[in-house]
């Protein structure tokens, strides 16, 4: 982990997260009986999306949506740079804040109530992710992910099950997976349209699909980190686990906001809490 | 040639049996997703405008409306007869006709219903004239990032 792997994220995560996207994107098509869209869909979809007209409500929404990219792309590098944990999920929190502002900007029901949906999504999964790194903290006493990732000690999911678990629960929300899609949907139709990406055309709307695709790989490579030292079992485990948010995104209907935000507390309070009181009291 | 067109689908005053085989077309048995489209329900960001039955004094804004809020390029197309012509509601005291009555449409489909075919078709032929429209529009030979 230094500026290798640093160089290789801000060039290949694009590349990677577009082709899970594609792959997502045809196993779901099996999984519901059809054929399915050629693995490179994504791709084929982002150039043609930069081929349209960016129609705008107000000029500063594309404005906010440099920034979404900008920062994803900026706490994507701290992570795979192996800097401080800390840093990243906050910066991950900032970048987020822009695409809802981007939103809010667009000024339609759709979009503002895709924004609203999204700040209830945060708040359901943020309690966990401060959770997550304050369990990695106890188990491996330091926030520097690079000391992490290459010091030898046991695995840390060894000490963190139940930390685990929940960021898993949480890591629904943050792929945009039914039961918890709320605030938008990779699917076709959604009760309030597009939600959040209503008001974005073409080149606006290419940016944010690039963006998802950076965040994906760094929510992976934060699954992983579980399993350090031991990175490529990481890697492995945290592939398997987005076909597994495949297959509950397919069984899944979406779920009212009251229960993503309730559940995902209760699963905080439990898991997360639950382990981190263990740890403290026999760690 | 472009390989991801996105459609809006509105139901002017059809009977439903357009719709219902606009519909057939992205099931199990026709898939059309295998030709990269979806169905998406947001004019912004649609590149194929896809109208079933005629057009009457109701929904003459709303076509017009659709049509405004969709970027460049984007192709119209007019599916089952009555988007066509008006069909058999051609005669009836609210109705205007097909949707070229208000907007510039670029295909017709014929049949009533129009076959899931026949649909398939018209989009493969809509996917030609889009990328002619984004010729003229950007001046640039082949799609490029
Ligand atoms: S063309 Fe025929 S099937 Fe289609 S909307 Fe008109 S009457 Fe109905």
């Amino acid at each position: 982990m230094d500026t290798l792997t640093l160089i290789l994220y801000v060039a290949f995560a694009p590349l990677l997260g577009g082709l899970l996207a594609g792959v997502d994107r045809r196993i779901t098509a099996r999984m519901q009986g059809r054929f399915g869209p050629p693995i490179l869909q994504p791709f084929y979809d982002v150039v043609k999306l930069f081929n349209k007209e960016n129609l705008v409500v107000r000029r500063s929404q594309t404005v906010y949506i440099i920034f979404f990219l900008a920062f994803m792309v900026f706490t994507g590098g701290i992570f795979y740079a192996g800097e401080d944990l800390l840093l990243v999920i906050f910066s991950l929190m900032l970048a987020n804040t822009f695409l809802v502002l981007a939103a809010y900007k667009g000024s339609s029901p759709y979009s503002a109530i895709g924004a609203e949906r999204e700040l209830l999504q945060i708040m359901a999964y943020e309690p966990m992710v401060l959770f997550y790194v304050v369990g990695i903290y106890m188990a491996s006493k330091t926030f520097y992910i690079e000391t992490i990732a290459t010091t030898q000690h046991p695995m840390l999911i060894r000490f963190l099950p139940g930390i685990f678990l929940g960021f898993l629960y949480v890591l629904t929300i943050k792929l945009r997976k039914s039961p918890f899609d709320l605030s938008t949907s990779h699917h076709g139709h959604q009760e309030i349209v597009k939600g959040i990406t209503t008001e974005f055309t073409g080149p606006s709307l290419g940016l944010i699909e690039i963006t998802h695709w950076y965040e994906n790989v760094l929510l992976l490579g934060m699954v992983s980190l579980f399993f350090a030292p031991n990175l490529w079992l990481g890697a492995g485990v945290a592939l398997a686990i987005y076909l597994l948010e495949i297959f509950i995104d397919n069984a899944c209907a979406r779920a009212r906001w009251q229960f993503t935000v309730f559940s995902s507390w209760v699963v905080a309070a439990v898991l997360g809490f639950g382990n981190i009181l263990a740890l403290t009291l026999f760690g | 040639m472009q390989k991801s067109p996105w459609i809006i689908h509105y139901d002017g005053s059809s009977c439903n049996g357009c719709d219902i085989e606009v519909l057939a077309a992205l099931t199990p048995m026709y898939d059309v997703e295998r030709f990269g489209v979806i169905n998406t329900g947001n004019p912004k960001h649609a590149d194929i405008f896809l109208i079933t039955g005629s057009v009457n004094e109701q929904n003459k804004a709303v076509i017009k409306n659709i049509y405004d809020q969709m970027p460049n390029p984007k192709v119209v197309m007019a599916v089952g007869i009555c988007a066509c012509t008006g069909g058999i509601f051609r005669e009836c005291y609210n109705v205007l006709g097909g949707p070229d009555k208000v907007i510039p449409v670029d295909l017709y489909v014929p049949g009533c219903a129009a076959r899931p075919e026949s649909i398939i078709d018209g989009v493969v032929k809509a996917l030609e004239l889009w990328e002619g429209k984004r010729r003229k529009r950007t001046g640039r030979e082949s799609i490029q990032t």
